[in-house]
Formats: structure tokens, C-alpha cells, sequence
């Protein structure tokens, strides 16, 4: 199929591409990657009347460390963290991660960005970012917000970006020198979007533990539970795993549930072993 | 003979413009004032079209059923017993009867704008129950798809046969229930078409991904009412086909149909979508399997109901029957079944036509009877391996004529099972499943073993009674005037890499270098007729007939070098590209010259025919040469996931003769990651109202080199007493076992766990609820 007509107009920065999604009257979309919005518009699912494309806007390319962060813009390709082209705060994850989202034309051209604001469950950075306790950078004509992304997805496809907001990109803590990580996703086949994700990341020196299912139903889940476990240093069966998904959720089938236990429980040994 | 014949392993002539991109597709031809054209389907899975509705500023380029006129619906005949007719219409008419049916066609200058133009038209339907369960609908009572019927039930075959006594007496019973799940055929392109009319040639030429041109041509005529002189069908480059690209389907006819109501080319590319929710679909079939055994294994009797889902139309020209009639008739495999019973039904659904498909109908029975060889194994405690040796046919039995009256013509089967086993290290992997894996995978081993019937000519068709009985096949040979080849033939190669294989044949026969040989093919105002590419026979037939033109062409060579070298005809042949005499030799080029620019130089009674000719060729007896296989894999169940990895899969394979090993071998490597669709991901799924729950990729899962293992091969070769030069075909056997082997490799490693699977794709779901059903039955 191919799109619907649409409109397209090129942002120069920030600012313009904000009043361009002021200005216009009808259903406007911010082009990034073009990697999810792309597919839905050859589908007909989106059919905007205006494509604001940010492609081009460098400050929303930066990639900044700081003491005891890193700052990602939002247009920073994954294949950019793939190939080490930020510095390495997080004892390697995030650059395992993006080498493992779908293949390398995907990840040429997809953003960080753009794949947190399209908040597809089975994404990965929505999974990843959250669990790493990252922080969403958000700017409109009426300045500019900070919002944890444990408040920022709001359900599957669906975040707290407004339609005249742009995401500038997202904060992650450094991680210590002692931080363990450990994810896990179930897919069909490399590249495939997964069936499920359990992400999992513990850093005693900062008292920071998260786990994170992903790849459900909606937005990605905490399991507060299993990460003052974890933190302990206990390790957690698929069984157990199970028993703290039913306390959060309980309209898994049989199928699902086995699979987010077993994606939890895999996680969180990779993450104990580190 | 050259160095590069019959046997030699050299590179295809048609990599280098795949490999750099330089093929042309229909979709990369454009013409001057083209129309692009796409359709309104319906959303609606069974219902009464009551009104379509054109947009008041375009009505004159939306077109509808009525809009039609002297187009006939699609008609496959057959003369089976029991066949009803399931006609497809170009266009929906009264009812709608699948989800993706063409109800209008709509031209713009691009295919965005068509789409536009098809959003607007507004369809009115008022939906009927569907009928989804070919099983379930094969009752009385339930809705009914083609109202001027009685029932469900297109097509019942019976293999009848008195069985009782065995049944009452055999010490050993095991039944079993197997699915194979619809999927579609995705071959890289999918279907594609650009009609135009040529007013100087007074002809529709019409460009078509098509693997069978001269019986589009014949399709496209008969449907349009136009004569066959005033139909070219050219197949440019085609991106595969598995017998979807055999058919003349609706959106084909009506571009052709446009072509000549708006004298301007017409282009219809198929995209994704349409092809996973609307084209032909293929392999759903259900078996209940009854086998009867002695204690240690051996087979006395066999009992199948096969039941096909045919979906609702039924395909031209190949019918919604042969599915059936090929399961059936092919069911006990290359086992030695001493009495068998059989019946099978093909069932009208709400879904798109099922079509045959790499392998037609013998992956679902492969799936069925290799299962049902290892639950006789393990009803009897032996090894799978074993069981299935003991009755598979032995070479002392060849030809052999089975008990389906299917004759085998050669070939020593035990042996290549053994091969198998030996590449694998059975006895290695038995012990190490003894051990528990590292990661607790569970480790299993299956076999799976097929003949493949190839090149099956007049009297099997013939027999079927369908549009299509191919004959004798033909090619044309020229030498040009430098001394080079054309062959022309009337098949289509779509990668199976006949330009280079058919060359290689040409090679062998007149000693030419397939450099120097063209393969001119899939165009009908340049081949002569051929029924297409299909069966696995273009090999055998085409091949054949371009061995025998070769030698025709020969002797007019002789005669001419005979003559410009001064000797006797008798003391002169072709060797090396040459014509070689007693003390001289002179290069075809020079032959060549001679023959077109200094016709001053022939013998006085050189055969005028000159240096072209047509040859017919049919091997006789033409009732099929049979290739076979064993395959062997072995998989890691992961028993919390349920996903499947294929560790190993080695294939020992004999097709005769082999042409080009490498082609051989690629088409079985193809074929079994095909298979490995089949068995582990493809599956083209619907809800109870008939709605498709696969329109894209995203989810629709094929293998890809990720899942494709590296397949070792092995080869035997028993040539054909029947063929020249022995060849069999080879080009579907490669994906007829896999889903079979698969299924028991993965019930081998869960054997442990008490849990079976019987149904593709055998997907993570499919192996937890197993895991789970047993643990509930052992609890
Ligand atoms: C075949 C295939 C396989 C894939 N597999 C995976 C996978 O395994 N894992 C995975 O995580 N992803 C996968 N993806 C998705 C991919 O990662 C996308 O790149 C990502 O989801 C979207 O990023 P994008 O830059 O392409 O965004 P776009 O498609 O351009 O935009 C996506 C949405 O975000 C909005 N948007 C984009 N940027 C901003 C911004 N700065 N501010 C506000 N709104 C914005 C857009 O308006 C749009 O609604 C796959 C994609 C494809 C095509």
C-alpha cells in the first residue's frame, strides 16, 4: 500500500518545528526515523495531513555526559549507541541493547526518540530506558519539562508528549563501577519485535534496583517487588516470577504469562550473574 | 561432452544481474501513460453485496462487476467424480465470499492516487455467518458457501479397499490426528501485471510474473474472448513463484481487461498486504491417520482421511481438487503399505483459494505419515530409525508400483535414510539425550523421508481431467551466425536457474560452452507452446527436448562440416564445439557463416531446415520420475519458552542425473528452509469471523537466515531408466519432509515431558499448551 496524501515541511529547529505543529490546522506528525511512522502510513493507520520532519535538526543529535549522567538527544540513531559513538555510563547496556533492536537498516535510520514517544510495547528503549531510570526531556512553546519515564508512558502507544510537544531526549544516570544489568527477550527470531522483555538493572552503590517486563499488553510494568529481591541478591525462579506478575497484572493467558516469567526470571540470573 | 555440461558445478549465468541488481521485474517496466490500478476488497468474510457505490467525480475509472462485460468468471474444470464447480468471479458478484475478494478496480496515474480513488467507493454488505472449519463444515447444517450446492464438500476421493481383516488381526494399532495450518506462499515478488494493446501487432502484450505464459495466454484469451494470436504474454524476471505464479487470478484478468477498455497500459503490482490476505493460499489439510503394524514395526495396513480447506473458489487451471487427489494419492509415501484405505474431501471455507504449492499436498502427507512412523516406533519401543528403515521400499523392489499404483523407477531409499543417520551420528545423539543439556534445552532427533513424483505428463493429467495436460514438450534450437546457441523454451525459469541449467544440457550435447548459449524463455511470441514451469518437470521436459533438438541441429553440422572438410558425413562428429572430421575440424562459427552469409558454400543436399529446428520430447513411459529424499534434524526444545532451534539438518537426496549439483543443492537447501517455514513459523490465521489476523510482516513470520541452519548434503545418484540422460526433477522436493521431521524431532526431545505437538507451525505457543496439556493429564 502506499500513503495517504500528506504535507511535509522540513524544521530548522526546535522552536520552528514547534510553531509548525502550532500552526497547522489539521492532524500533524513529527518524522524522526521513520521506521514505525513510515510502515503505518504505507498501511493507511496514520494518515496526517502534515509531516514535520526533524531529520535535519543537529541539537536534537547531541549526546552529553555529565558527572552523573548522559544526555541523549532524541534523534540519535540506534545504530549510533550501537557502534560505541556515545561513551559508555552504562557498563555497556545501552550499546547492547541497540545492536539487538531489529537489523542494521532499521537501526541505521530509527531513533531513541522516536521509538520511546511510538511507545510500542514490544519496543525496546521503552523497556530499556525505564528500567534504567532514565528521564524524558520535553519541550513546547511554553518552555521545557522534565518527566520520569515511569510517569511518561500512559499506555501501549501512548505517552505524556503532547501533540505540540517535541521530545528533546532523554537523561540516563551513570551507572557505578558495580552496576549489573541483565536483559532478556523473547522473540521469534532476531530482529523480530519481542513477545516479551524482562529488563533489569541494580546498583547498590546508588540503592538503585528496577525490574521491568515489557513487550505486555500496555505500557512497560515495574515489579517493585522483584527488585527489592533482587537487590538482595535473591534469586527468582519463573515460578516466582510468575506469582509477582499476577500481583500486577492479571489478564495475562497461560501463554503469556509463562513467557514474562520466564523473561523476568532469565533477566534477573543474567544480572545476578554480571 | 564439455568440462561445463550435464554434472558440472558452474555458477549461474543469471547471478550476475541478480547480484547487481540489474534484473527487470515487471514492476521496474514503466511505459508512457500508464495507469495504475488498485482494488476495493472486502471486509467482510461471507456476505450478500448489496451495493457499490462510485465516487460522482470518478465514476468512470471505478469499475465493478457489471462494469465487466465479456469477461467470464474464472471456470477450472475438472472431471473427478463428485467435482463441483466453484467459479471465481473477476469481480464479487451476489456474494462476497472471503476477506481480500475483489469487489472494484480503480485506475489513477499512480497507485497512491488508485488507492485514494479506492477509499472512496463505498461497499454495502450484509454479512452471513462464515464458514472457517473445514472439518466442522463438512456437516449438514452448517452455512454454506456456494448457495447452488448442498453442502461444503467440493470434491470426495475415495481409494477404497477391504482392509477389515488386518484391521481386526494386527497386534499393533496407533491412530493420529495431524494439521497442517494455511499459510501463504510469499515468493519475493508477488504478483505483478502490465498490459498494454499494440495496435501494429494487433495484440494485448501483457507483462506477467507468471511461471507458466503460454497457459496465461490461453487463460487470458478464453476469459476475454479475444484470440489466443492476439495474446503475447512475456514473463520478464520473475521473483519466484511456488505454483502461485501457475494460476490466472481475477486482478490479472481485469488489467488485461482495462488494458483494452482504455487503450492504455495498465499496471497492477500486488503489494504485501494483498498478497498475505487475498491471494491464493496453500497447504491446509487435516488427517486422521489409522496404521496397522506387526510387533516389530513393519507396516500391514493403512487408513487416511485426508480433509483440504480449499477455501472458497476454485483456482484455474489447476483446480481446487488436485490438493486432494495428490494427498491422497500419495499418502503411503515411499513406504511399502501392503493394503491401504483412503478417502478425502476438499471443503469449501470462507478464505482465499488454497492453491498447490512447492511440494503440492506431500508436505501435508509427509507431515502425517512420518509422524505416524514414529508413533508405531514407539508403540512397538523401538528406535524411529530403525522402524522406519525396515519398511521403507528396498532397492531389490525397484521399479516398485505402490499400493496408490504410483511406480517408483529407481533409487535405493534405506540407503539414503542411512546416509542420513550416519551425517547426524544417531547413536552419539542418543547418548548425549541421555545426558541433561547445559542450558536444559531437550535435545530431539527426527527423520523424514519422500519421494517426489517429477515431470508427470499426459496420462496423470490426463486422468485429473483439468485445463492443463501437457504433452509433448518442445524447444527450439538456432545456431547464429558466429557460431553461438539459442535455445528457446517454453517453460519459465524463476530461479531455478534454468538459463544456465538448460545450457548446460545444450553443452553436453553439442560439446557448445554455456557461455555461448542463450536460454530464451517465458515470453510465447518467442518460445514455442509449453504448458510452463510447474511439477517439477521443466528439467526433464524442457531439458529433454533441448538434448533432442541438439542432436538434430548435430547432424545438420555433420552434414555441412562434412562438406566443407571434403570427407563422408559418416567420419565426421561434433565434439568440443567443433565438428571434427578425420584429418580437420571446422569451429561452428565457420558452419555458421557458411550456412547464412555463403550459402554458395553448402553441399548441394544440405537440409533446408538450416541451422534452426524444433524438437518434441516426452519421456516414456510419462507417468513421472520419482526422485526421493532423506532428511535428518535435530532440534533444541527450550521448555519454559517453547521455542524451537534447529541445531543440525542434513539432507542425502538423489534426483538421477544431476544437471548442475549446485543447483541441485540450492534448491534443496530452499526448499528445506521452506519447509522449515511450514513446520516452525509460516501460518496465515483467522478469527471465527473470518477476519485475517496476518496482513503484514510484522505478523507473519518466515524464516530468514537467522533460522536457516547450515544444511549439510549428501548425494546418490540413480538415474532414470525413462529420461535423457537420466535426469529427474528436483525443484519441490526439498521442503515435502521438513515439517514431518521437524515435528518429530521436536515430539522427541518433549518425549520426556509426555507432551506431543501435531499441528503447524509448531510455534512457542503451540509447544507450552503441549507441555501443559501433559503435565494436566499426568497430574
Ligand atoms: C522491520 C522493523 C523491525 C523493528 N524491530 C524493532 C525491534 O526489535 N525493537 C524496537 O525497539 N524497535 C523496532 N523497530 C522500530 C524502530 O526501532 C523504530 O525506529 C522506532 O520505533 C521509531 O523510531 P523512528 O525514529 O523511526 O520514529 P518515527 O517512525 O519517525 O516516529 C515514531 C513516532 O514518534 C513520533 N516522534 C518521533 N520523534 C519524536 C520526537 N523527537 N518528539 C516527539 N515525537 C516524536 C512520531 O511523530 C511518530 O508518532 C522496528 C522497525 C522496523 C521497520
Amino acid at each position: 500500500m502506499k500513503p495517504a496524501k500528506f504535507d511535509y515541511e522540513r524544521a530548522t529547529d526546535v522552536a520552528h518545528a514547534i510553531g509548525l505543529l502550532k500552526g497547522s490546522g489539521g492532524f500533524t506528525k513529527i518524522l524522526a526515523g521513520g521506521q514505525s511512522l513510515g510502515p503505518m502510513m504505507n498501511l493507511r493507520l496514520a494518515q496526517p495531513d502534515l509531516l514535520v520532519d526533524i531529520g535535519r535538526i543537529e541539537a536534537l543529535k547531541r549526546i552529553e555526559k555529565t558527572h552523573d549522567s548522559l544526555f541523549i538527544g532524541a534523534l540519535v540513531r540506534h545504530a549510533m549507541i550501537e557502534d560505541g559513538k556515545a561513551p559508555d555510563t552504562t557498563r555497556g547496556y545501552l550499546r547492547s541493547i541497540a545492536g539487538n533492536i531489529a537489523y542494521r537498516a532499521v537501526r541505521n535510520r530509527g531513533t531513541v526518540g522516536g521509538s520511546v514517544v511510538h511507545a510500542d510495547p514490544s519496543g525496546d528503549w521503552p523497556t530499556a530506558m525505564l528500567a534504567a531510570g532514565a528521564s524524558a526531556r520535553i519541550t513546547s512553546a511554553n518552555g521545557a519539562r522534565s518527566v520520569g519515564l515511569d510517569a511518561f508512558f500512559t499506555g501501549a502507544y501512548s505517552t505524556v508528549v503532547g501533540e505540540d510537544e517535541v521530545l528533546e531526549g532523554l537523561s540516563v544516570p551513570a551507572f557505578s563501577d558495580h552496576a549489573r544489568w541483565g536483559y532478556y527477550k523473547i522473540c521469534r527470531k532476531p530482529g523480530e519485535f519481542a513477545d516479551s522483555i524482562g529488563a533489569v538493572v541494580i546498583d547498590p552503590a546508588r540503592s538503585y534496583a528496577r525490574v521491568v517486563l515489557g513487550a505486555t499488553d500496555g505500557a512497560p510494568i515495574l515489579l517493585p517487588a522483584l527488585a527489592s529481591r533482587v537487590a538482595a541478591g535473591q534469586a527468582v525462579s519463573i515460578a516466582d516470577a510468575g506469582a509477582a506478575i499476577d500481583a500486577v497484572h492479571s489478564g495475562f493467558d497461560p501463554f503469556d504469562r509463562q513467557i514474562h516469567a520466564t523473561a523476568l526470571s532469565r533477566a534477573i540470573t543474567k544480572a545476578l550473574a554480571a | 561432452m564439455s568440462d561445463k555440461g550435464i554434472g558440472a558445478r558452474i555458477l549461474r549465468k543469471e547471478d550476475h544481474r541478480h547480484l547487481h541488481g540489474r534484473a527487470n521485474f515487471t514492476a521496474d517496466i514503466a511505459m508512457p501513460n500508464m495507469l495504475n490500478l488498485a482494488f476495493v476488497r472486502s471486509g467482510i468474510a461471507h456476505g450478500r453485496l448489496v451495493r457499490v457505490t462510485k465516487p460522482a467525480d470518478a465514476a468512470d475509472r471505478v469499475f465493478a462487476f457489471d462494469d465487466l462485460v465479456g469477461v467470464k468468471t474464472l471456470r477450472a474444470v475438472s472431471k473427478l467424480p463428485t467435482y463441483k464447480l466453484a467459479d471465481y468471479p473477476c469481480l464479487a458478484t451476489g456474494k462476497v465470499k472471503f476477506v481480500g475478494e475483489p469487489i472494484a478496480a480503480c485506475l489513477a496515474d499512480s497507485r497512491a492516487e488508485a488507492e485514494d480513488l479506492a477509499a472512496r467507493v463505498a461497499v454495502e454488505i450484509d454479512p452471513l455467518p462464515p464458514v472457517m472449519d473445514m472439518v466442522a463444515s463438512r456437516a449438514p447444517g452448517t452455512a454454506i458457501v456456494h448457495e447452488d450446492w448442498s453442502d461444503n464438500i467440493a470434491l470426495t476421493i475415495q481409494i477404497p479397499s477391504d482392509i477389515d481383516e488386518v484391521v481386526r488381526t494386527a497386534p499393533v494399532k496407533v491412530s493420529g490426528e495431524y494439521k497442517m495450518s494455511r499459510h501463504a506462499m510469499v515468493p519475493m515478488e508477488g504478483r505483478a501485471v502490465l498490459a498494454y494493446w499494440d495496435d501494429r501487432q494487433d495484440q494485448l502484450v501483457v507483462y506477467s510474473a507468471t511461471q507458466v505464459p503460454h497457459l496465461n495466454r490461453a487463460g487470458i484469451s478464453d476469459i476475454l474472448d479475444i484470440e489466443q494470436r492476439q495474446v503475447r504474454v512475456i514473463a520478464p524476471d520473475v521473483g519466484g513463484g511456488f505454483g502461485l505464479k501457475a494460476l490466472v487470478f481475477p486482478e490479472e484478468i481485469v488489467a488485461c481487461w482495462l488494458a483494452l477498455r482504455t487503450r492504455r497500459p495498465v499496471r497492477w503490482i500486488e503489494d504485501r498486504v494483498e498478497h498475505l490476505i487475498a491471494d491464493a493460499n496453500c497447504r491446509e489439510h487435516h488427517y486422521r491417520i489409522s496404521a496397522y503394524a506387526d510387533r516389530t514395526g513393519k507396516i500391514l495396513a493403512l487408513e487416511g482421511e485426508v480433509t483440504v480447506d480449499a477455501g472458497a473458489y476454485s483456482v484455474y487451471p489447476f483446480t481446487n481438487g488436485l490438493e486432494a487427489a495428490m494427498a491422497i494419492g500419495n499418502l503411503p509415501g515411499p513406504y511399502h503399505v501392503p493394503a491401504y484405505r483412503g478417502k478425502a474431501y476438499t471443503v469449501t471455507t470462507n478464505k482465499p483459494p488454497l492453491a498447490p504449492y512447492r511440494g503440492v499436498a506431500r508436505p501435508g502427507v509427509a507431515f502425517a505419515i512420518e509422524q505416524t512412523i514414529d508413533a508405531i516406533a514407539r508403540a512397538v519401543g523401538r528406535d524411529p530409525f530403525d522402524v522406519r528403515l525396515e519398511n521403507l521400499v528396498p532397492a531389490a523392489a525397484m521399479p516398485y508400483t505402490s499400493v496408490a499404483k504410483k511406480t517408483f523407477d529407481s533409487g535405493d531409499y534405506p540407503e539414503a535414510l542411512r546416509r542420513v543417520a550416519r551425517m547426524l551420528d544417531l547413536p552419539g545423539l542418543r547418548e548425549r539425550q541421555k545426558r541433561r543439556e547445559p542450558d536444559g534445552r531437550l535435545i530431539g532427533v527426527g527423520f523424514g523421508c519422500y519421494t517426489e513424483q517429477t515431470a508427470h505428463g499426459t496420462s496423470v493429467f490426463a486422468s485429473w481431467g483439468i485445463q492443463l495436460v501437457p504433452g509433448f514438450e518442445q524447444a527450439t534450437v538456432r545456431l547464429t551466425p558466429d557460431g553461438g546457441l539459442e535455445v528457446r523454451v517454453g517453460v519459465q525459469s524463476h530461479g531455478q536457474g534454468m538459463e544456465t541449467t538448460i545450457a548446460q544440457v545444450a553443452s553436453t550435447t553439442l560439446g557448445i560452452d554455456p557461455a555461448r548459449v542463450n536460454v530464451v524463455h517465458g515470453d510465447t511470441g518467442l518460445t514455442p507452446f509449453s504448458t510452463g514451469t510447474y511439477a517439477s518437470r521443466s528439467i526433464v521436459m524442457a531439458g529433454g527436448a533441448t538434448s533432442r533438438a541438439c542432436k538434430v541441429l548435430a547432424t545438420r553440422l555433420v552434414r555441412i562440416g562434412a562438406h566443407l572438410m571434403q570427407c563422408e558425413a559418416k567420419d565426421v562428429q561434433v565434439k568440443d564445439g567443433k565438428v571434427v572430421g578425420p584429418r580437420a575440424s571446422v569451429e561452428f562459427s565457420e558452419i555458421g557463416r557458411v550456412w547464412y552469409m555463403r550459402p554458395d558454400e553448402l553441399p548441394p543436399d544440405v537440409d533446408m531446415g538450416g541451422l534452426e529446428c524444433t524438437v518434441g520430447y516426452r519421456p516414456d513411459p510419462d507417468y513421472g520420475t520419482f526422485a526421493y529424499a532423506s532428511h535428518g534434524a535435530v532440534v533444541a526444545v527450550d521448555p519454559d519458552t517453547g521455542v524451537v532451534e534447529v541445531l543440525d539438518y542434513v539432507i542425502c537426496e538423489d534426483c538421477g542425473t544431476m544437471v548442475n549439483p549446485m543447483v541441485v543443492e540450492g534448491q534443496a537447501f530452499g526448499g528445506a528452509v521452506q519447509g522449515i517455514g511450514t513446520a516452525l513459523y509460516e501460518e496465515s490465521p483467522y478469527d471465527d469471523q473470518g477476519q485475517p489476523l496476518h496482513s503484514t510482516f510484522a505478523d507473519y513470520t518466515l524464516p530468514g537466515a537467522t533460522e536457516a541452519p547450515m544444511i549439510r548434503i549428501d548425494h546418490m545418484i540413480s538415474p532414470s531408466p525413462h529420461t535423457e540422460y537420466g535426469i529427474k526433477g528436483t525443484g519441490e522436493g526439498g521442503n515435502i519432509p521438513t515439517s514431518g521431521l521437524l515435528a518429530n524431532a521436536v515430539n522427541d526431545a518433549l518425549r520426556s515431558l509426555g507432551a506431543e505437538v501435531h499441528e503447524t507451525p509448531i510455534t512457542p505457543r503451540r509447544v507450552l499448551e503441549a507441555i501443559a496439556r501433559a503435565r494436566k493429564a499426568a497430574a
